[in-house]
């Protein structure tokens, strides 16, 4: 089985259990009290925004490896990374004002939260950018490995942000240092959710590498670019 | 470490000397302070908006973007005659060499400042002589690692297309925790309050500035290098 067949394959299954989530989301979960239906929004906007976090992590941890190993197959993992990262982050800023409407009253506010989000979001278009931009492979990955280690770097500036400011965003309720604040039921679909969320970052990524594999693509690329 | 330094201090001399005998760079920087200075006059309502209320984020908007224009210019003037190149084969380290570049890039960042700042108190009459000595040392904070950053970028960006603008599409999302940092702590100080209220933002403007600082300086070598 080649590799954008093994992608293929993990984002279908990814796909199909995103289907079960919402059922399990929606039919076999409580209602939360205040915020009513609204609120199931959560299992997709959380799981999308620590992948968010994370693609772009993973992002820096591959240009480390790339600067040190100047292994190209780093490099499209970054690529890969990043792409399936400002996908991740769309979903994180789609997601969020259609919960904001109905609860603040408003699609969007500037609360320090949201505006973190939307600068990683530009962020990662800034990094694809930079990617374009550079003609020369080798050139290129080594640009793309320093923009993202620095990236890395930021997320934990931008994540702290939300603690210094009085926020409209509701604060963590899972990631904390104590224990998480909601009932089981919510917990093992949230965690199901996370599950899937993973299993979608690792079907996309995967295909988009097989992707940067193939000559004919990678040829249109360039050909684009020069 | 001594030599590292008077390295640096070369560089940064050979850039100061460029600019003092053309004048170009400096001159429109400080002109462009005054313009957006005076377009931030029509673009408020005095009747609606207290100027104390908006007088940080002017001042801010105006430094940043005066700085992001003063930053292009560290490597681009190296391109000329592939001066770059010549810079790279003598026996100067490249710690030294981007600590030259960042050491002029902050006097000539600094230059801008300290004509906006009374400008500002001129045109918008805010009083801050009670307040100087911290409002200075938050504008030192802030600048160093916005400069810092952007002066690592502009080592990434000169080689690539749209050189100026992609600079700025990559160094914005980096800006926005000292710029959060700067405008909060600077609301507070001009608002009469104490610098104690703002120690949870110098501590980031602090923690920022000696991240990206080390960052830059072990990264800045895998942007020129062939």
């Amino acid at each position: 089985m080649s590799l954008v067949h093994k992608g293929r394959a993990i984002t279908l299954v990814g796909l199909a259990l995103l289907a079960v989530d919402y059922v399990r989301a929606l039919a076999f979960t409580p209602i939360e009290r205040l915020q009513g239906p609204a609120q199931k929004i959560f299992y997709l906007h959380v799981p999308a925004a620590i992948w968010t976090e994370a693609a772009m992590v993973l992002v820096g941890l591959a240009g480390i490896g790339y600067l040190f190993l100047r292994d190209p197959r780093l490099d499209r993992f970054a690529a890969a990374s990043a792409e399936v990262g400002t996908v991740f982050a769309a979903i994180v800023l789609t997601t969020g004002p259609i919960w904001g409407k109905p609860i603040w009253g408003t699609w969007w506010t500037w609360d320090a939260r949201l505006t973190s989000t939307l600068f990683l979001f530009f962020l990662y278009v800034g990094y694809l950018l930079l990617r374009g931009a550079v003609v020369d492979p080798g050139l290129r990955a080594r640009y793309a490995a320093v923009l993202g280690i620095c990236g890395m770097f930021l997320v934990p500036f931008i994540h702290m942000s939300v603690y210094l400011f009085r926020t409209l965003h509701p604060q963590p309720i899972i990631l904390k240092p104590s224990a998480p604040s909601l009932p089981g039921s919510m917990l093992a679909t949230w965690l199901f959710s996370l599950g899937v969320f993973s299993l979608l970052y690792i079907g996309f990524v995967t295909q988009r590498y097989a992707l940067s594999l193939d000559p004919t693509v990678e040829s249109e690329r360039t050909a684009g670019h020069a | 470490m001594r030599e590292l330094v008077r390295q640096a201090w070369t560089v940064a001399q050979k850039d100061l000397l460029l600019e003092l005998r053309t004048r170009t760079a400096i001159v429109s920087a400080v002109v462009f302070t005054a313009l957006v200075l005076t377009v931030f006059n029509f673009g408020r309502d005095p009747t609606a908006v207290a100027t104390i209320d908006l007088a940080p984020t002017i001042l801010w908007v105006t430094f940043t973007f005066a700085a992001m224009l003063t930053l292009n210019r560290a490597f681009q003037l190296e391109l000329e005659n592939q001066a770059l190149e010549g810079l790279l084969v003598s026996p100067l380290s490249r710690t030294s060499l981007y600590w030259g570049k960042l050491i002029a890039n902050l006097l000539f960042v600094a230059v801008v400042e300290a004509v906006g700042l009374p400008l500002f108190v001129l045109f918008f009459n805010v009083p801050v002589s009670h307040v100087l000595v911290p409002l200075v040392g938050v504008i030192a904070l802030a600048t160093l690692g916005f400069v810092a950053v952007g002066t690592l970028f502009s080592a990434l960006v000169i080689r690539t297309r749209f050189a100026e603008l992609l600079l700025v599409v990559i160094l914005l999302p980096f800006l926005l925790p000292p710029l959060i940092g700067a405008v909060q702590a600077t609301a507070r100080l001009l608002d009469g309050r104490p610098l104690s209220e703002s120690v949870g933002y110098l501590k980031l403007l602090a923690a920022y500035d000696i991240t990206f600082v080390s960052l830059a300086t072990l990264l800045f070598r895998y942007t020129v290098d062939e």
